[in-house]
């Protein structure tokens, strides 16, 4: 469980994060969403207490991190930048962690395992593709079989065997009771994993709320309606926050009206329907329209990357 | 890459223990140990403080015949025993600075105070480890340094001093002294500076640099502030002679103790308020 209260955080003059609140929930995988740049990693900080905010408050299971005697058992976390010593294996690199908490060896050779790092465990980290090291910083996370699992970009530089395989493991973790709360600036990609998401942007939240519920909130009502009658059901549709756009082969899509608003209009008035369907608009549109306002530099076909 | 399992699971840990001093000492053992740059450096720094009284008693029993009476006169065994201390003391520097700002550089930092999110026992661990390594290796290299070089003008029947006679063996055991404290405060200058270059360079700065420049000064200024400089105060502990305008060894030696507790007083003071 993660609970922030009114959390800010200036650099200087700039405001990375915005009284922010939120609370992160165990046993279901939250997202945490936002485009480059609207405090994702600042926030992720903030909870970890490597940085302090400027106001507010976040707690880790119930306490501040630097509270807690045995960090690692609480909050495991892959932050986005890297963190490892480049001159030291995967091996000596967990090897000194878990020493902090008097973790057995054996653990490092599980994660190791667990990771499929075992034919690099001994080379120093820096000869590491992105991939790898993003690996490393999975295992380090997990060093500790913490209760709270924090992850920064996780998919980033990993194949999509890699990606498939962070999915399944995240959702593993979440079946299990853990808190698992998850950063990307792709939408689709949480839309695979996450069950709840939490949407900033310019380090303010914009949303709370389940995958679902996203979607219906972000996506405009859009039906597409196929009729031989159609200029008389137009006519009938009409109201003041209705619009309508000519669709492909004569259908016509309806704005502003749901397919059982359309549908009911229809067989009052004995016309005949063809085709009646709700257009869902697709998470990367409901996060653009969302963020549109929200996106730190320029036009939002830059900085919002959409995953194919 | 090698192929992972299909489904992940991630086995449980039974033992779950806390963070204490003696666990954070024993991690950052297995850092600094794990490491090139270490190793590196302090063979480095043991090999010079052996090979330089072998090349300068070499030298000596060489060139003594071509020497003035005043020049051999003011030839001191235990300069050359020691002349490698000066020098020594750059490589266990530098790895002073490394300790800390290699950490902030690759931002393993992160992870450290991630695991130790109180920090200071980082900061202790990594001084203790560190005196401890640089002390044990620094006393045979000076001991071996110093026999060597007896040995070698021994055979010439040149400058011949016991490690009994008075201030012998505190020379000695101080200059490994000195070398682990100019590493300790190069280490506190690390954790302050953040970078790299920039500890290397402001260590630099205050031991090679600032005490030429004061020989600019007139003799009198030199002489009343010269000694208070660490560079000056520390070589106390390993000059055999002393002089009306330096400090004695003890006083020497705790005086950069005490530039060492304020340097690393002031990294803890900010290690724990800055954002990392």
């Amino acid at each position: 469980m993660i609970e922030a209260r009114e959390l800010t955080k200036d650099y200087g003059e700039k405001r990375a994060v915005d009284c922010l609140s939120f609370t992160v929930e165990p046993g279901i995988v939250t997202g945490f969403l936002g485009p480059n740049g609207s405090g994702k990693s600042t926030t992720m900080r903030l909870i970890l207490g490597l940085d302090a905010p400027t106001r507010g408050d976040v707690t880790v299971n119930g306490k501040h991190y630097r509270d807690h005697p045995a960090p690692l058992h609480e909050v495991g976390a892959l932050l986005e930048a890297r963190s490892v010593h480049t001159g030291r294996s995967a091996v000596n690199h967990l090897l000194a962690l878990a020493q902090t908490h008097g973790i057995p060896r054996r653990r490092v050779g599980e994660l190791i395992d667990l990771v499929g790092l075992h034919e690099v465990a001994r080379k120093r980290a820096g000869q590491f593709s992105l991939g790898m090291g993003q690996r490393l910083g999975i295992a380090t996370a997990l060093l500790g079989d913490p209760q709270t699992v924090m992850l920064d970009e996780p998919v980033n530089g990993l194949d999509p065997e890699g990606i498939h395989w962070i999915r399944n493991l995240l959702k593993g973790l979440a079946a299990e009771g853990r808190t698992v709360f998850v950063s990307s600036h792709l939408m689709s990609e949480m839309a695979l994993t996450a069950d709840h998401l939490i949407v900033i942007g310019r380090g303010r939240l914009i949303a709370d709320t389940s995958v679902d519920d996203f979607v219906a909130l972000a996506s405009q009502k859009v039906v597409l309606v196929r009729s031989p009658e159609v200029a008389r059901l137009r006519h009938l549709l009409a109201g003041p926050d209705v619009t309508f756009e000519a669709g492909e082969r004569g259908a016509l899509e309806v704005h502003g009206l749901t397919a059982e608003q359309v549908g009911d209009v229809a067989a009052e008035s004995g016309i005949a329907i063809h085709e009646l369907t709700p257009q869902q608009a697709s998470l990367e549109e409901a996060f653009m329209n969302m963020t549109r306002d929200e996106v730190e530099f320029g036009h939002l076909e830059q900085p919002v990357e959409v995953a194919v | 890459m090698s192929a992972v399992t299909p489904i992940p699971r991630l086995p449980h840990l039974e033992t779950r223990r806390q963070v204490s001093q003696l666990r954070v000492l024993r991690s950052e053992w297995t850092k600094f140990r794990s490491v090139r740059s270490t190793a590196w450096s302090l063979l480095l720094g043991v090999l010079l403080t052996i090979a330089f009284p072998i090349l300068f008693a070499a030298v000596t029993s060489a060139r003594w015949g071509h020497m003035s009476p005043q020049e051999q006169a003011s030839r001191s065994p235990l300069d050359i025993a020691l002349a490698g201390v000066n020098v020594a003391q750059l490589a266990i520097a530098v790895l002073g600075v490394l300790v800390i700002t290699a950490e902030y550089s690759t931002g393993m930092i992160r992870a450290s105070f991630t695991a130790v999110p109180e920090r200071l026992p980082v900061l202790w661990a990594k001084i203790a480890d560190y005196a401890v390594v640089s002390f044990v290796l620094m006393v045979p290299a000076v001991l071996i340094g110093f026999f060597a070089s007896q040995a070698i003008l021994a055979r010439h029947d040149l400058l011949q001093i016991s490690i009994s006679q008075p201030g012998v063996a505190r020379s000695l055991v101080g200059g490994a002294v000195y070398v682990t404290l100019v590493g300790i405060f190069a280490l506190g200058i690390g954790a302050i500076v953040r970078s790299t270059a920039g500890g290397i360079s402001t260590f630099a700065g205050i031991f090679f640099v600032i005490p030429p420049l004061m020989n600019i000064l007139p003799t009198s200024w030199n002489e009343a502030a010269g000694k208070y400089l660490p560079s000056e105060a520390g070589r106390q502990l390993f000059a055999l002679q002393h002089a009306a305008h330096t400090l004695t060894p003890t006083a020497g030696g705790l005086l950069l103790l005490g530039y060492c507790v304020a340097v690393v007083a002031l990294a803890a003071v900010l290690l724990v308020r800055r954002d990392v």
